[in-house]
């Protein structure tokens, strides 16, 4: 039976390092090539050896497809292609593109030069990299090879990101990525159509919560900055360089002029400047009411280093100041810790800092939320479902909640756990126009396309293709003779009659019953039936049990069965014989 | 399978395809040449034009192509290959019963929303006391002098649509990205490709399972601002339509790029001043891309470029916001982050200004000598009008003309006597023969079916054999109104066999042959389906035919059992 395989090497049950390996009619697809950012070491990168010991990967893969920028979703990739080894086609957007190659420098820059790590990938193997990169449109299908097509859903979330639909024959498996399904200040809400898919492979990041409403969260969101301002503190909002940052300041740009507040927003320089500038570039990206200016803060999201982690540690011993973490934070980076109420942290080279600072967290990262996964399964319909991109105990909660409400499988296997899922597709058939037709005619003028028919037809296996002609154009293709195939079948009857009159008894009965049939009484001594046909005919020893013989076609069998039915049960009583 | 020709000028196409019952129009051109057979529109009164003798009319009329040889409100979709060729749309789609849905890439819908919104903006600023309808009465037509007299069915001929029916017809556009496979009722599957000639450009692929038409409609293999033409897509077409080849076939489009250049330059030094009239969006981005490296070379650093246009600032951001849809080099220019084209630096440096109109602060801020880029390429109405009048008696002013659309001759008319220099630089990028015969070599088409005046060399040049088709077998040639039976023989159509069926054919693949049966395989195998499962299930039924063995396997040697006798029969063994 055809199947597909589903083999998270990261984010399986896990958030960061997302990495999923996905196996359909013969072809290898890595979906996504991330970095864990809560790991130093080894853990870091998904574990590649997986697909093979030793050489490169090249031959066991014929795509990899980036959704989006996010490192836990790229950060892997030139490991991956360059020190790893693989040479076929990395596919991503325009905008993905642009930005991911900016942020892998970056990230490289701090493991590199602040950290001092060795044997890590070079400048050089991130351009390299991206020479491997295949531009992808939206909705545009690409033919990876001839039988493997992908094609890119709008996903929102962050400038760029993608859904992809990955396609061999009748078979698919959509990924999304991460979504959200709530348009907001500056990108649109993730979309796709109808497409069934046999997996959907959906993030689960917000699999429990059902966010309240966006206003009250930024109304929230807005006092909070508000009132730690008046107080004199400050606050530090670390985000993504490309992403929330926009929409939190627009934001608060509107508030700031409506109160008429004077406390100057500081963002981080570097990265944001060109952030803005890809955002002008990829305005067809953007949700419609995108504004022209931006103002960015600091940069990373998580804590986990760069600048907002320096600011942190200059600010954390005041407890007038505040941190407002607008995101979702990694197990094992600063802003997980302190998230969870951590007060000491423990920093490099031993040194510990206390945090007095107040820290609030406000869910305003384009995840979709429990609502909003349920909402993108309506959209798509499809045959499997399977999780990825959550904690394990938050997608035990959806799980039960999406096979309960749509009686579809779900899955939700751990890293390096292989899904299997059973396909059963439908055979593509050619069929002869004459053949339909034909068909089509008999069903009268107008057939009802919702009600499927049987019809008749002959199949014939060629070469690797299937047509179904009618039987005689196969006949005469193939060169061969037609053959009859007769039933016949013998009655016995209890008919006090002389051979002849039970054979016009059973003429009157069928004439009786059978309104709208040709029905003939031969003068050879049968009756046809179209063209069944039924003699009669009786023992010297025992002239009343009577013998019907009937006989017809292969292709008569409906009414040739009901006929031997109809006879079994005897001749009425009363029927003149004419 | 049919193709009806509602057009006839061959760069402005209008033809409705008929295929497996869906209806699809392929582009909606707009024929405005008939404009040039009345009096430019001035912004400002002029005594001049109105003392002119002969017929006067100031109705801007536009000529609609269409002739009732299909009910509008049949069509399904419309496919748009580029934003020169959906200006006839809102005739289409409203006031005409259409429900159907528009297909167009993004650029062409948002260029295409420009170029509609300043044709209706030249138009509605010089409201007409009065409108001229008299003279379509056949009467009076027949008086009138020149081509109008003998021009058909001005009874057809529409007012210029309001910015209403231009929203409400853009609005049942639906986006498609390059190589998207869109499926028309389950029947047809259409497909843009790039076509290289503007951006957003597009060819279409209209195919079923055993069919395929391919729609060639203004493509270009020259390396100009767009993505190149996709032609590897257009392989296998039983029927190819091709349309919008160059309107110059015999003027190189880089030789008149340099000849553009010279002339400003001339122009500039001797201190006139230069007008292009020209389209907002197109040609416009090469020749600000091309002046760009000129003028530091020519030492023109200090010219103001304007460019005059109620869209013009719309037009050019919008050109920088397409990467998706741009050359290659133009795209990796937006991963730096760059904008694409260099035109933002001309304003930045306030080399190129822009302005929607004459009136405001251009007026204020015009200096002399400069050079200005303003529409409608017909100087029939727009800005360029205004220009005419203002330089056209000075001969150091030239005006270079590069749009092919509008005969130069026939647009300078109404301005003569005319002292200013005139210049004729058409720039057209579409294929020219050379290109299409080899582009038709390469996709082997089984038949083209293009506009007649394609399959004869131009009236003007009735020697140069080279400037048409010729092909084998040679092409079906349409012109307006005509309808075309295309040559089609369907055979085969796609089915799917259900799941339950199919198990049962792939096993039969499997199946070990036995000798008992056949001496030797089959070659081929042939297999009833009426039935099958019933067969099965009631075969012993009819044992009294069958061999009683089979009764204590197991339904599926059941199935293959019975078939097995089928085949015996069929065989003969």
């Amino acid at each position: 039976m055809p199947e597909i395989k589903v083999t998270p090497l990261g984010a399986g049950q896990d958030v960061g390092r997302s990495c999923i390996l996905v196996s359909i009619g013969g072809k290898n697809i890595m979906l996504d090539c991330g970095m864990h950012m809560g790991f130093n070491d080894d853990r870091r990168f998904p574990d590649f050896s997986y697909i093979t010991q030793q050489g490169r990967l090249t031959e066991f893969l014929d795509c990899v497809i980036i959704s989006h920028f996010h490192l836990d979703h790229c950060g892997a990739l030139p490991y991956m292609s360059e020190m790893v080894g693989y040479d076929g086609p990395i596919y991503m957007t325009h905008p993905t593109k642009a930005i991911c190659p900016i942020l892998l420098e970056d990230f490289r820059k701090i493991t590199v030069d602040k950290k001092g790590e060795t044997n890590f990938f070079t400048s050089q193997m991130i351009k390299d990299c991206m020479k491997k990169v295949v531009p992808l449109n939206l909705h545009q299908t690409v033919q990876v090879d001839d039988e493997l097509e992908i094609k890119a859903y709008y996903a929102g979330h962050v400038l760029g990101a993608a859904m992809v639909q990955i396609k061999v024959g009748s078979e698919s498996v959509v990924y999304t990525g991460d979504y959200n399904m709530t348009p907001d200040r500056h990108l649109g809400a993730a979309w796709i159509d109808k497409c069934r898919p046999d997996i959907l492979i959906s993030e689960s990041t917000y699999a429990t919560t059902i966010r309240d409403s966006k206003r009250c969260r930024e109304r929230d969101f807005l006092k909070k900055v508000h009132e730690t301002v008046e107080r004199g503190g400050k606050v530090l909002i670390p985000v993504f360089a490309l992403g929330r940052a926009q929409e939190l300041c627009i934001l608060l740009e509107t508030f700031w002029e409506r109160m008429n507040m004077k406390a100057p927003i500081y963002f981080s320089t570097g990265l944001t400047e060109k952030a803005n500038h890809y955002y002008k570039l990829f305005i067809t990206w953007t949700n419609q009411k995108i504004r022209k200016t931006f103002v960015v803060f600091a940069t990373p999201g998580m804590l986990h280093a760069g600048q907002s982690l320096q600011i942190f540690k200059k600010w954390a011993g005041n407890e007038k100041n505040m941190i407002i973490m607008p995101g979702y934070c990694v197990q094992g980076t600063i802003g997980h810790k302190i998230l969870n109420g951590q007060k000491k942290l423990e920093m490099e080279n031993r040194q510990t800092l206390e945090v007095k600072l107040q820290v609030e967290y406000m869910s305003f990262s384009a995840h979709a939320d429990a609502k909003g996964i349920m909402q993108l399964i309506r959209m798509a319909e499809p045959r499997n479902m399977l999780l990825v991109h959550g904690e394990a105990k938050k997608m035990e909660f959806l799980k039960d909640k999406i096979e309960q409400e749509f009686t579809i499988n779900c899955f939700m296997p751990a890293n390096g756990e292989t899904t299997t899922v059973i396909t059963n597709p439908s055979v593509p058939v050619d069929i002869s126009l004459n053949l339909l037709k034909r068909e089509m005619a008999l069903g009268g003028p107008l057939p009802d396309p919702k009600k499927p028919r049987t019809m008749h037809g002959t199949l014939i296996m060629k070469d690797n293709s299937l047509r179904l002609v009618s039987p005689e154009q196969a006949l005469k293709e193939l060169g061969l003779n037609e053959h009859q195939l007769r039933f016949t079948c013998r009655v016995q009857l209890q008919d006090p009659h002389s051979d002849p009159d039970t054979l016009s008894r059973i003429y009157t009965h069928l004439k009786s019953v059978l309104k709208g049939y040709t029905i003939q009484h031969l003068p050879d001594g049968t009756v046809m039936v179209e063209s069944i046909v039924i003699k009669v005919s009786s023992s010297a020893e025992e002239p009343n049990t009577k013998v019907l013989l009937l006989s017809w076609s292969y292709q008569d069998e409906d009414l040739g069965s009901f006929l031997s039915t109809l006879l079994k049960k005897g001749l009425p009583s009363g029927l003149s014989s004419m | 399978m049919k193709l009806y020709c509602l057009s006839g000028h061959p760069t402005l196409p209008c033809n409705v395809l008929k295929f497996k019952s869906t209806t699809i129009m392929l582009d909606c051109g707009l024929d405005t040449t008939s404009v040039l057979q009345f009096l430019p529109l001035p912004l400002v009164h002029s005594p001049r034009l109105s003392k002119l003798p002969g017929w006067v009319s100031k109705d801007g009329t536009i000529n609609l192509e269409k002739k009732e040889l299909l009910d509008l409100s049949t069509i399904d979709v419309i496919l748009i290959s580029n934003y020169h060729c959906m200006m006839a749309l809102p005739y289409i789609t409203e006031h005409t019963g259409f429900t159907g849905t528009v297909y167009a890439t993004e650029p062409t819908l948002q260029i295409g929303r420009l170029l509609m919104e300043e044709l209706v903006n030249f138009m509605e600023r010089v409201p007409k006391a009065q409108s001229a309808t008299c003279w379509k009465y056949k009467e009076i037509q027949r008086l009138l002098p020149g081509p109008l007299k003998d021009a058909v069915e001005v009874s057809t001929w529409k007012r210029c649509y309001s910015m209403q029916d231009v929203n409400s017809a853009l609005s049942k556009v639906q986006l498609v990205g390059y190589s998207q496979k869109v499926e028309l009722f389950g029947a047809v599957q259409v497909t843009p490709l790039s076509s290289g000639y503007s951006l957003g450009s597009s060819n279409w692929i209209i195919q079923s399972h055993y069919e395929k038409v391919s729609y060639v409609s203004g493509s270009s293999l020259l390396t100009t601002h767009p993505q190149p033409m996709d032609q590897s897509s257009l392989k296998n077409s039983d029927v190819l339509i091709l349309t919008g080849l160059t309107q110059m076939p015999t003027a190189n489009p880089d030789g008149m790029l340099g000849d553009f250049c010279s002339n400003l330059a001339m122009t500039i030094r001797a201190g006139g001043n230069v007008l292009v009239p020209c389209y907002s969006s197109g040609v416009i981005y090469d020749l600000l891309e091309c002046l760009y490296q000129f003028i530091e070379n020519a030492n023109l650093g200090s010219t103001p470029f304007y460019f005059i246009s109620p869209v013009a600032n719309s037009s050019l951001e919008f050109s920088q916001i397409f990467a998706e849809w741009l050359c290659h080099n133009k795209q990796s220019k937006v991963y730096l982050p760059e904008p694409p084209f260099p035109h933002a630096e001309l304003i930045q440096t306030n080399k190129l200004k822009h302005y929607p109109s004459i009136h405001g602060d251009f007026s204020s801020e015009f200096r002399q000598p400069c050079v200005v880029f303003t529409g409608h390429p017909s100087l029939r109405f727009g800005d360029v009008v205004h220009f005419m009048e203002l330089w056209g008696k000075s001969s150091l002013n030239t005006i270079i003309f590069t749009e092919p659309d509008f005969s130069y001759l026939d647009a300078l008319a109404p301005y003569q006597p005319l002292a200013m220099k005139c210049v004729y630089c058409p720039i057209d990028t579409r294929l020219n023969f050379h290109q299409v015969s080899k582009l038709l070599k390469e996709v082997q088409p089984l038949h083209v079916v293009c506009p007649e005046q394609y399959t004869q060399p131009p009236p003007a040049q009735s020697h140069r054999s080279d400037l048409m088709l010729e092909l084998q077998p040679p092409p079906m040639p349409y012109r307006r109104c005509s309808v075309l039976g295309l040559p089609f023989r369907r055979r085969w159509e796609r089915i799917q066999l259900l799941p339950e069926v199919g198990p049962v054919a792939t096993h039969l693949s499997d199946l070990q042959w036995g000798k008992k049966v056949f001496s030797q395989p089959p070659i081929v195998q042939v297999l009833p389906l009426k039935k099958m499962r019933e067969a099965c299930n009631c075969h012993h039924r009819y044992t009294s035919t069958m061999t009683d063995k089979m009764r204590k396997k197991n339904p599926i040697n059941h199935i293959v059992g019975f078939l097995m006798n089928l085949f015996a029969n069929y065989c003969g063994k």
